[in-house]
């Protein structure tokens, strides 16, 4: 089936698209300041608090440091703001028609997953900032530990459900038999990817990169203004996102044919997962840059290998 | 309409820089006790940021002296406008006790422009809250940004 162009950029600017993650993604960002608030036996910020704090820093002065190239200083935010918005029409669409999806669409996710680490790395090298530089080998660093078990983790699916490669029949699978997470491999696999999505995230425990007590902010420092507003968006969206990553991959996305209400309870899977995000980010403190490698490459990968292993045997 | 939003948005929502020029760490330690869950000034959507290019509002501790006074007067010019500064605690409005020291390079506003006032030794929480109210009664009441 063809999608005409006219819808193509109706999905990639308004719905699932942009406008929509956008919208949803600050409003996830109030959940998280929220229920922060609620365990520390606090008030909170109010509902529309992340739109105001995205529309004063539009209305701010950016700063370019002395050094820093202005292109690419600038143009890696927008460049992070593209990629997450393709990434989530791509996962959206294919949840409302999964028979449109094309080939290999979930290569094209897992590498525009990597744009976000990237841009963060390319803009703090380009702010010609020592501590920026130390945050970026810190993304750098963390990229490498957590990326492995991610992949072991999609792995996992892809044997589980016989080698599929698209993200709508990995739903119409999941909706034809039971979701991923219902069996022993795709629990396990399920874990894996909710770790790696936390420090994909830069939530405590692995806020090494942007460190505020530390670093200052590390990747995000020397951005002011307009630009930061566009980081802070990116990094919203992507938090919803993940959420619908988690949901697409695993929990059987929003919707499931034989369940008619299921579009309304769907939408509550990603919140769920969100709280548990929130949850594990309040009650851990930040680990070192090497207890998070060491915990990746050790634990996790360890979980996510055992994972594929019992997927391959067909648990 | 767009001035107004811009106003609007930036009195709800005043990320705060915390300047230590010379303390005595009492004003420093007293500031997070806005954070804490009696007071919560979260609620307005005040931030502690870490660098100065996120800030919005630049707090001011301590007696400026000749050694810091360069480094106040660069974190301000290294803060996107606008901004506002607040002078807090009486060694940053007054010099205090150390108002005949050598070192002493005069009150803060004889610097830079400084937009509220929180006075005491240290101020109390109901005072720095009320500084807050200050802030935004001050923006609300600019013509233009």
């Amino acid at each position: 089936m063809n999608m005409s162009v006219g819808w193509v950029f109706f999905y990639l600017l308004v719905f699932p698209g942009f406008f929509f993650t956008s919208v949803v993604g600050l409003l996830y960002t109030w959940i998280d300041r929220k229920v922060t608030a609620r365990i520390q036996f606090r008030v909170g910020p109010p509902l529309l608090q992340p739109f105001y704090d995205f529309f004063k820093l539009l209305g701010k002065d950016t700063f370019v440091p002395e050094g820093a190239p202005r292109s690419i200083f600038l143009g890696a935010p927008l460049v992070g703001l593209a990629s997450v918005s393709v990434i989530s029409t791509v996962l959206l669409v294919s949840n409302m028609f999964p028979q449109q999806a094309f080939a290999g669409d979930l290569i094209v996710v897992l590498y525009l997953f990597v744009f976000v680490p990237i841009i963060l790395i390319i803009g703090a090298s380009a702010s010609s900032n020592p501590i920026s530089a130390l945050g970026a080998s810190r993304e750098m660093s963390l990229y490498l530990a957590y990326e492995l078990p991610l992949l072991f983790a999609l792995a996992t699916i892809i044997v589980k459900s016989g080698g599929l490669l698209k993200i709508g029949d990995l739903l119409q699978w999941q909706w034809a038999n039971h979701p991923f997470l219902y069996s022993a491999s795709g629990a396990i696999a399920f874990v894996s990817a909710f770790l790696c999505m936390q420090a994909k995230l830069g939530f405590v425990p692995f806020d090494i990169a942007e460190a505020e007590q530390e670093i200052m902010g590390g990747t995000i420092l020397e951005y002011s203004g307009p630009a930061l507003a566009v980081l802070k968006l990116t990094k919203a969206m992507l938090y919803f996102t993940a959420s619908i990553f988690l949901t697409v991959f695993f929990w059987g996305g929003f919707r499931s044919p034989r369940h008619g209400w299921y579009h309304i309870l769907g939408w509550l899977k990603p919140v769920a997962i969100i709280v548990l995000i929130i949850l594990i980010k309040n009650t851990n403190p930040r680990l070192r840059i090497d207890q998070a490698l060491r915990f990746f490459w050790s634990i996790v990968l360890t979980l996510s290998i055992v994972g594929f292993i019992l997927a391959a045997v067909g648990l | 309409m767009l001035k107004g939003l811009k106003k609007g948005a930036l009195a709800r929502s005043l990320w705060v820089y915390h300047v230590s020029a010379s303390p005595c760490n009492n004003c420093d330690i007293e500031i997070l006790d806005l954070l804490t869950p009696r007071f919560d000034v979260e609620r307005f959507g005040l931030l502690l940021v870490g660098s100065p290019r996120h800030a919005d509002v630049l707090l001011v501790t301590g007696v400026v002296n000749k050694k810091v006074l360069d480094r106040v007067l660069r974190v301000y010019a290294q803060t996107p406008k606008p901004c506002l500064v607040a002078a807090f605690g009486s060694c940053a409005i007054s010099g205090d006790l150390f108002v005949d020291s050598y070192n002493f390079a005069g009150p803060l506003d004889k610097h830079i422009p400084v937009d509220v006032y929180i006075g005491g030794c240290p101020p109390k929480p109901e005072a720095m809250i009320l500084g807050v109210v200050r802030a935004i009664e001050k923006l609300n009441k600019l013509k233009d940004l």
